[in-house]
């Protein structure tokens, strides 16, 4: 198993017109990591997951998942965008989107009948939403949304998931049931990569962090790579935060933003 | 009525129904605007066609005119993907230029056939159920009635079949895209649906009229109902009551029934738009009112209790003072204070304004929050 890479991108390279925007990115990630992937705005996080998704034209460059191609593992990966990418005044119930999670292995034109619904409803008994399966979307606060989108990409039942700042304007305890979430999956032998913002709670929630800056700067176990010198590389100098060398999570203390 | 009165109605809400279908797409994905650019732009493609076969009704210019209608959408997106333009910008750019070859074509060469810019415009359902579609000497009904009809069913049978995609696509594209289900080839099935309805309903309601007929409907559904099932059921239903509402406003009017129907859109539009029941302006208006009357009483109780049992009590407690202190105006004080007696916290004894025991719990809760 120990080369058997959940994750295995080469020389992944994106670029619009002229300019790059991912540049020859390496990235191997084992079975059953949680990894964050972090880097300044522009950097290129969410075009990563795109490009090794397949949603966006790549300029060169190869990605498997579980050593074949993404097209042929489309079942073993979930994919959960950002909230901010869907209109949430779409009509429609809390239920409904949670059981788009179910369309991949319906396939075309088959409907979701009572087996996806019970599906979608212990997915969202799962992030804690079990009372708002038949609300309109319109109606949820920002981390209820977010729990919504979480709980699809359960359904889904992946190997593999991808997530686009799942903590980007979610309440505390929204952050926390994510994190209890994550893990779990984690325990459950998935593999989860995780666009992150919050420097800070990188060592507390992460094992595996990949730090990119249109390159990627480095990537491999927190305890590794997350040192001061790869995020001044990753954030030109301008490091948010310095981390404490390898200390348990509560030593790790946020400072204020300086530029 | 007359056997031609009732082939009008049964045209008009047809075309109005297949409008409306493809409509409700269009405007959840937020580009009702592309009906219009469609709607225009497959002038050439109509006039061509009718160049080729001289039948308006022929399947061959429907094809022809439905393509015009793709590659408009195409290179719409072509030059809004320059980004030296924006979307909507783009959209305003191409249509003209494709509608005013059209224009051009007829007034070349077109001009003693029957086929003028007016038509195309405004249409004429009067004149819809004339040309008739007959086999073997039996007449079968308008020709009108079944192209409408043929392209009805096709649209239902495509959104019947794809409901599923189609709502994944429209609401989040790259889970569509990520899970495998083509959004992009989605998309232009639906303009290509949204193209053929526009050249078949042209000709009954005119090319101006199909855009009404496209966004009024499914934007005053959106208005009543927050299921996607539903939204599609009434902007079908409100389709179909502004066609045949049409019709007979027409009549009782004597005016052109393509006018006539797009009037009706937009009042049936305009009165869910005022009356709908969360929605709507009256409801939202109703909304406010009610929060600024409880909040009025917050503030009335809040200050009640902040000055109860203190010597200026007196003079802080009355009516007139609220004018002065909290700056309400006369009859505005007035309506909280009645509000405040209603709901039973607050007594008022001449001028002079008291708490009851549920006011102060009610003030001493609003002091909390």
């Amino acid at each position: 198993m120990a080369d058997r890479f959940a994750v295995d991108v080469a020389d992944l390279t994106v670029a619009y017109r002229d300019q790059p925007v991912l540049w020859d990115v390496d990235l191997q990630v084992s079975e059953g990591v949680l990894m964050a992937i972090v880097g300044p705005n522009g950097a290129g996080k969410t075009t990563l997951i795109k490009a090794i998704l397949g949603l966006v034209p790549t300029a060169a460059g190869r990605v498997l998942i579980y050593e074949a191609p993404v097209p042929r593992q489309r079942r073993r990966i979930a994919y959960v965008p950002q909230r901010g990418s869907v209109d949430w005044d779409f009509p429609t119930s809390v239920l409904d989107v949670v059981t788009m999670g179910t369309y991949g292995t319906l396939g075309w034109i088959k409907r979701p009948g009572k087996e996806e619904h019970a599906r979608a409803r212990e997915a969202l008994a799962k992030v804690g939403m079990a009372g708002f399966a038949d609300r309109q979307i319109a109606q949820l606060s920002g981390g209820q949304q977010q729990r919504v989108f979480l709980a699809r990409a359960l359904v889904q039942d992946a190997d593999v998931y991808f997530m686009d700042e799942p903590f980007q304007g979610v309440d505390a305890t929204t952050e926390k049931a994510i994190v209890t979430l994550l893990q779990n999956l984690r325990e459950a032998g998935k593999t989860v990569l995780v666009v992150h913002h919050d420097l800070p709670t990188v060592p507390e929630y992460f094992d595996w962090v990949l730090l990119l800056n249109v390159r990627r700067i480095a990537a491999g176990p927190v305890a590794e790579v997350f040192t001061n010198e790869n995020l001044r590389q990753t954030y030109g100098g301008r490091v948010p935060f310095e981390p404490q060398t390898v200390q348990p999570p509560q030593a790790v203390v946020s400072q204020p933003l300086t530029s | 009525m007359t056997p031609a009165q009732l082939e009008i109605q049964l045209i008009t809400a047809v075309t109005a129904a297949a409008c409306a279908l493809v409509g409700v797409f269009l405007v959840l994905r937020r580009s009702a605007m592309l009906s219009d650019a469609i709607s225009h732009a497959i002038l050439p493609g109509i006039v061509l066609g009718f160049f080729l076969t001289e039948d308006l009704a022929s399947p061959v210019l429907l094809i022809a005119a439905a393509g015009t209608g793709i590659v408009t959408v195409a290179i719409i997106e072509a030059v809004g993907n320059t980004r030296l333009v924006k979307q909507d910008a783009a959209i305003g750019l191409v249509f003209p230029a494709l509608f005013s070859i059209g224009v051009i074509l007829i007034a070349r060469f077109a001009s003693g056939v029957h086929l003028d810019t007016d038509a195309v415009l405004l249409g004429d359902p009067a004149f819809a159920w004339i040309e008739r579609f007959s086999v073997g000497g039996r007449d079968l009904g308008p020709k009108a009635l079944w192209l409408m009809g043929s392209i009805l069913v096709l649209i239902v049978g495509f959104v019947v079949l794809f409901y599923k995609e189609l709502k994944l696509a429209t609401f989040d594209s790259a889970l569509a895209a990520a899970l495998g289900f083509a959004p992009i080839a989605l998309h232009y099935a639906l303009m290509s649906l949204v193209s053929v309805t526009a050249v078949g309903a042209f000709d009954v309601v005119g090319s101006i009229l199909v855009v009404a007929l496209m966004i009024a409907p499914p934007a005053a559904a959106y208005l009543l109902t927050d299921r996607l099932p539903v939204l599609l059921g009434l902007a079908v239903g409100i389709g179909v009551a502004s066609a045949v509402g049409g019709y007979w406003l027409a009549r009782l009017l004597d005016a052109s029934i393509a006018g006539a129907m797009a009037t009706m859109t937009g009042v049936l539009f305009a009165l869910v738009f005022a009356f709908a029941p969360e929605r709507g302006l009256v409801a939202q208006a109703r909304r406010r009112a009610s929060q600024r009357r409880e909040f009025a009483r917050r503030m009335l109780l809040v200050h009640l209790l902040h000055h109860e049992h203190t010597p200026e009590a007196e003079r802080e407690c009355r009516v007139p003072h609220l004018q002065e202190h909290l700056r309400w105006e006369p009859s505005f004080a007035e309506t909280a204070v009645r509000y405040a007696e209603r709901t039973g916290t607050v007594r008022r004894a001449g001028d002079r304004l008291s708490l009851t025991a549920t006011g102060r719990t009610a003030a001493q809760e609003a002091m909390v929050e």
